[in-house]
């Protein structure tokens, strides 16, 4: 029953943070004068100043903040995140044609990372002080520290420009052509499972291609915090005395290693892997703008440049909420998998 | 103040520690020449005191090494003429020359005490902030505790870079709206860390005696609980001072800080972002504008972690024994 008690109290939880993300959106929002906030009201070109302040008028931009504050709560949740001049059309629209391309990278580059980093992790743990352990302490370190941006533009300059092999974006010219054709049915939006749906592998092969690059930039960089993660938890782990005990008993080295260790020194990184996948997401802000995805990281970037307001407003929020609903998935997965936590 | 005379008062403690020092080390001095030993012991961290000292080294030095050609404004860098192509490394620009000819070296320099001048700025801030939320938090407790934690809660649950990036568009582009941002956003790793620190001490049964002895709440914040808290906040800020220059120029990389032409590295890299590829006789052409800035910013905050982590393990009593 207390696992239930749990639920409850985290979810209640959640809400309450949600509502303090919504505050947080909206104060940084009103601190934009009500001339450009009215930006995200605006569907079409031409526009002169009077219609500017009447629109200001209208939409009350200028009432007193709590009263904004409920307007633009109802709006949202009717699903109303007004005008993205970025994108083109409204919020909502734009958001369903980027998401997919962000989620892709994502969905690939996530479990390479956790892999990576437990893998190695494991390995300079177990292997404390010896050279390996070095090279992975040392390579973990640089990780943490290269900007990504810099690798991002290292590893373009090399495969793309000298090389000639990986280029930037998501598809060849020739495959861009097919998607945006009549035969070509969009289902869930990413590139690879759309291919596979349309049975068409040249361009499966074409958007992995493209994938390439960005998913070892990304593994770079974020495996290495997994790694530290992992090898010291991992320490911790075979530092107990039930370690000692089986191997003391005879038990097999590798065994009492990989299956008794292990599996505790994998629960901090649970935790960190869900706060991974949407720091990735959130990272994609520059991932996507150096390898030119156009996905919600690139739109975010191009908003910020061109004040398209609700764009951002929107994206913060979306990515606030992952980040509050992942580790709510993650506390509780924790919970299960750890008594301790529940009870305590 | 009462206290002075009082028996079990700080000062006198500290008196009989001194008197102990002429047989033996003082306690406090054993144990920092064990860590400073511990610190030297680690190649890894003197590579990072000989990186930060380097910067250090060129933000004292940087008029003497490279001498502006505007005294009152340092920062923008020099540029022989307009020409969009960089140049090669030459005898004039040793490290060659960004798009518009702006001098890298000099770039490179002055750079580094616009990212101190961030660093430092951003993370005394923080401290500042967090270690006065986090004393009101873990000490009080209660209501104020309540509000102050529910607050991190709060911005841990945006992701900083795209908070930031809201942020610095609501208060208008520029280095200053960064530094501003990253002051906000920036407090509550340390209100946290500051939080639990105190939350250990502060039921231990010499915080007891000195507030029966009649000890201000602010005295035994200032001198029984800080001094035993103070350490792991210093660690974090020791490594935030790398990421939050990372961060800014991350921010500024994006467009959203310096002007082009400002001797701030994240601006260095943005620049060159449409010079990856180089002519067809020579991809890699380029390479000096894209790897030069950025690999700056690497070093500097390399420089700043490796200092944390081998300080961390030094003073982390789980490990320092080992």
């Amino acid at each position: 029953m207390s696992m239930l008690n749990y639920i409850i109290r985290r979810l209640l939880f959640m809400i309450l943070v949600l509502v303090g993300v919504s505050l947080l959106v909206f104060s940084v929002m009103m601190m934009i004068p009500p001339g450009m906030r009215v930006a995200a009201y605006v569907t079409h070109e031409k526009v002169t100043s009077e219609d500017i302040e009447s629109m200001i008028e209208v939409y009350g931009l200028r009432d007193p903040a709590p009263v904004q504050y409920f307007r633009w709560l109802k709006r949202i949740f009717t699903g109303d995140f007004g005008f993205s001049v970025t994108a083109e059309a409204p919020v909502l629209e734009g958001f369903k044609s980027y998401f997919p391309t962000t989620l892709e990278l994502v969905l690939y580059a996530t479990p390479l990372v956790i892999l990576v980093g437990v893998w190695f992790g494991t390995k300079g743990a177990i292997h404390k002080d010896k050279p390996i352990d070095h090279g992975i302490r040392i390579f973990a370190i640089v990780g943490y520290s290269l900007p990504t941006f810099w690798l991002g533009l290292l590893l373009l300059m090399f495969f793309y420009g000298y090389l000639g092999i990986f280029p930037p974006g998501t598809l060849s010219n020739a495959g861009k052509d097919v998607i945006f054709s009549d035969a070509w049915h969009r289902i869930t939006g990413l590139l690879t499972v759309d291919a596979i749906l349309n049975w068409r592998w040249d361009i499966f092969w074409d958007a992995l291609y493209h994938l390439i690059l960005p998913t070892i930039n990304l593994v770079l960089l974020s495996s290495a915090l997994i790694m530290r993660l992992m090898r010291s938890s991992m320490l911790e782990a075979l530092g107990q005395d039930y370690v000692r005990t089986a191997l003391a008993k005879g038990a097999d080295r590798r065994t009492v290693h990989l299956k008794h260790a292990r599996r505790n020194g994998l629960l901090p990184v649970i935790t960190i892997s869900g706060i991974m996948f949407a720091g990735l997401m959130a990272g994609m802000v520059i991932t996507e703008t150096i390898f030119t995805r156009k996905g919600i990281g690139w739109w975010m970037a191009r908003a910020a440049l061109q004040l398209d307001v609700s764009a951002i407003m929107f994206n913060v929020l979306f990515l606030g909420t992952i980040f509050v609903g992942v580790n709510l998935i993650v506390d509780l997965i924790y919970a299960a998998i750890d008594p301790r936590i529940r009870l305590s | 103040m009462h206290s002075t005379d009082s028996p079990v008062d700080g000062s006198t403690i500290g008196q009989s520690a001194s008197e102990a020092q002429g047989e033996t080390k003082h306690p406090g001095l054993r144990e920092f020449l064990f860590s400073m030993k511990r610190l030297l012991k680690n190649p890894l961290t003197i590579i990072g005191l000989v990186i930060i000292l380097f910067f250090v080294f060129l933000a004292i030095f940087a008029p003497v090494l490279a001498p502006p050609p505007q005294p009152h404004d340092p920062y923008l860098m020099p540029h022989d003429g307009w020409k969009i192509q960089p140049s090669p490394p030459s005898a004039e620009s040793p490290l060659g020359t960004l798009p518009s000819q702006y001098d890298i070296l000099y770039g490179v320099i002055w750079g580094t005490r616009n990212a101190f001048r961030i660093g430092l700025f951003v993370v005394a801030a923080n401290l500042a902030v967090g270690i006065i939320l986090g004393s009101l938090a873990g000490y009080f407790g209660g209501i104020a505790d309540e509000i102050i934690m529910r607050i991190t809660d709060i911005f841990y649950a945006i992701p900083m870079l795209v908070m930031a990036m809201a942020l610095v568009v609501a208060f208008g582009r520029g280095l200053q709206s960064i530094i501003i941002v990253l002051i906000i956003l920036g407090w509550p790793t340390y209100t946290r860390v500051i939080r639990s620190e105190i939350l250990i001490v502060r039921d231990m049964d010499y915080i007891h005696a000195s507030r029966a002895s009649g000890s201000s709440h602010l005295r035994i914040l200032a001198k029984h609980i800080l001094p035993n808290s103070i350490f792991s906040v210093i660690i974090v800020a020791s490594m935030n001072l790398g990421t939050t220059v990372l961060t800014a120029a991350a921010l500024s990389f994006l467009g959203l800080g310096a002007d082009t032409g400002y001797a701030d590295w994240g601006q260095m890299v943005s620049t060159c972002r449409n010079w990856i590829v180089g002519p067809a006789d020579n991809r890699l052409a380029y390479w000096y504008v894209v790897f030069i800035p950025g690999f700056v910013i690497a070093l500097f905050v390399l420089g700043w972690n490796l200092l944390g982590d081998a300080i961390r393990d030094v003073f982390d009593p789980k490990l320092r024994r080992r």
